[in-house]
């Protein structure tokens, strides 16, 4: 198992990779991390004809506060957020979830913005960008964007990101005053794919539940603070309407029960 | 490769690199598809680092690079280019173990071995953050790797050991300053 060849770019500057990507195009994959790329590429499930090498670009390499939301560039190493002390008092439900990412050795080298681009429907990151109501800052040559996270998950391994494009940063919203937090999964091991994983918001007035793992990307769902059998009752239709599917893992109806059972035990956590 | 302006290296193509591996400098050919695991291996010829899986799930080939725990198959070699790699070579200064391999020796915590150089090197940088782990972190911290044989559990209590270990002899040493 090793990658087809390629050619292999080392980027020092944005404007060097951007340039490389307006040039490829679709033939051009970003190499930030490399832990989901470069195991697709040594299966030889993609074999592009441009590697941009962004893992050792200083100016991506960067995670700072901006007024209200925590600002992870794309050369960010997951680990590089994890282990931040303040972490726990900026964005809670991020060190929540991470223990849950893969194994610590991954998140040493993966990225945050590598997860949110490869928008794997059971990938932690992404459901808590949506269910936080984060964004995605897209950037090429000619033009700079910003999109929520709702509107930049299309569906499995889909994103609304053009080819010229590069997920230049990503954007948590800072903790908020009155807003609890809690992050579950269930797998096979630890560190395996999920077969759900939930994240949650709530508030005294508000549920907000954001399920990963069942549809093609993370589904998010906002409710009122929905108590006993009417929040039960919810939890049963957001399983159903989520189109769960057997797979070589579990059936539809186990990943049902899943969603009702984890539904309900992070809601009750962040109470 | 320079640091100031970005480099291409074309398919086929084949450049010398040099990287710092176990404290020395080493220098060997790679092509841009190449990974770290087989530029270590066969250019290098450090053949500690086992190979495994090749998709990041087994954790056999993981070494350091500029001190961090890494999975070898999920880099290519031109990434180091420059950088300090550090496999489990590097644990056993003049052909003798060191403290973390002698618990291994002292609790079985390998039979076949071929898992071993990746779970020592995940274990060396995790002692270093957090020196003093639960035994439910050191599973957590395990559960990056596959081990056939074993079972895990003498790999944990061999863990365990070592960090009291090194924990006893920094306590120790407190009162000499004291």
């Amino acid at each position: 198992m090793k990658p087809a060849p390629f050619d292999y770019l080392r980027a020092v500057s944005t404007h060097d990779a951007l340039e490389a990507l307006a040039q490829t195009g679709e033939e051009a994959r970003i190499l930030a991390g490399g832990q989901s790329l470069m195991a697709v590429l040594n299966m030889r499930l993609a074999q592009p004809r441009l590697l941009v090498d962004i893992s050792c670009t200083e100016e991506l390499d960067r995670v700072s506060i901006d007024h209200d939301h925590l600002v992870v560039n794309a050369a960010a190493t997951q680990g590089s957020v994890e282990w931040r002390p303040s972490l726990q008092n900026e964005v809670p439900l991020l060190a929540l979830a991470f223990p849950h990412i893969s194994h610590f050795q991954i998140r040493n080298r993966g990225t945050v913005c590598g997860s949110i681009a490869h928008a794997d429907p059971s990938a932690e990151l992404p459901l808590v960008l949506s269910v936080l109501g984060g964004d995605v800052m897209l950037r090429s040559k000619k033009r700079k964007r910003v999109l929520k996270a709702e509107d930049f998950f299309q569906g499995m391994l889909m994103t609304a990101r053009e080819p010229d494009e590069l997920v230049e940063g990503v954007r948590f919203p800072l903790k908020r005053a009155g807003e609890r937090y809690a992050f579950t999964e269930f797998s096979a091991r630890h560190g395996d794919f999920a077969m759900v994983a939930c994240a949650t918001v709530v508030t005294d007035t508000s549920i907000r539940i954001a399920v990963g793992g069942v549809a093609d990307r993370p589904m998010v769902e906002q409710w009122p603070r929905l108590q006993g059998d009417d929040l039960r009752g919810a939890l049963n239709d957001l399983s159903w309407k989520l189109n769960a599917q057997d797979d070589t893992h579990v059936s539809a109806m186990y990943r049902r029960h899943l969603v009702r059972q984890l539904g309900w035990r992070v809601i009750e956590e962040a109470k | 490769m320079s640091k100031t302006s970005s480099t291409t290296l074309a398919r086929g193509e084949r450049r010398r690199i040099t990287v710092t591996l176990n404290g020395r400098e080493h220098t060997g050919y790679c092509e841009s598809r190449d990974l770290l695991s087989d530029f270590v291996r066969h250019e290098l010829g450090a053949t500690g680092t086992h190979v495994g899986c090749e998709h990041g799930v087994c954790g056999a080939c993981t070494v350091h690079v500029d001190g961090v725990a890494a999975r070898s198959c999920l880099m290519l070699a031109v990434q180091v280019e420059g950088r300090r790699v550090d496999t489990v070579e590097g644990l056993a200064p003049d052909q003798t173990l060191g403290d973390l391999q002698r618990a291994f020796q002292r609790h079985h915590a390998l039979q076949c071995g071929f898992c071993t150089a990746g779970i020592l090197m995940s274990c060396a940088d995790y002692l270093k953050r957090v020196p003093d782990p639960t035994e439910t972190q050191v599973r957590e911290m395990l559960s990056g790797h596959l081990c056939r044989c074993t079972g895990y559990t003498p790999i944990v209590a061999a863990v365990l050991d070592v960090a009291a270990l090194r924990n006893n002899a920094s306590s120790k040493k407190e009162p000499e300053h004291a």
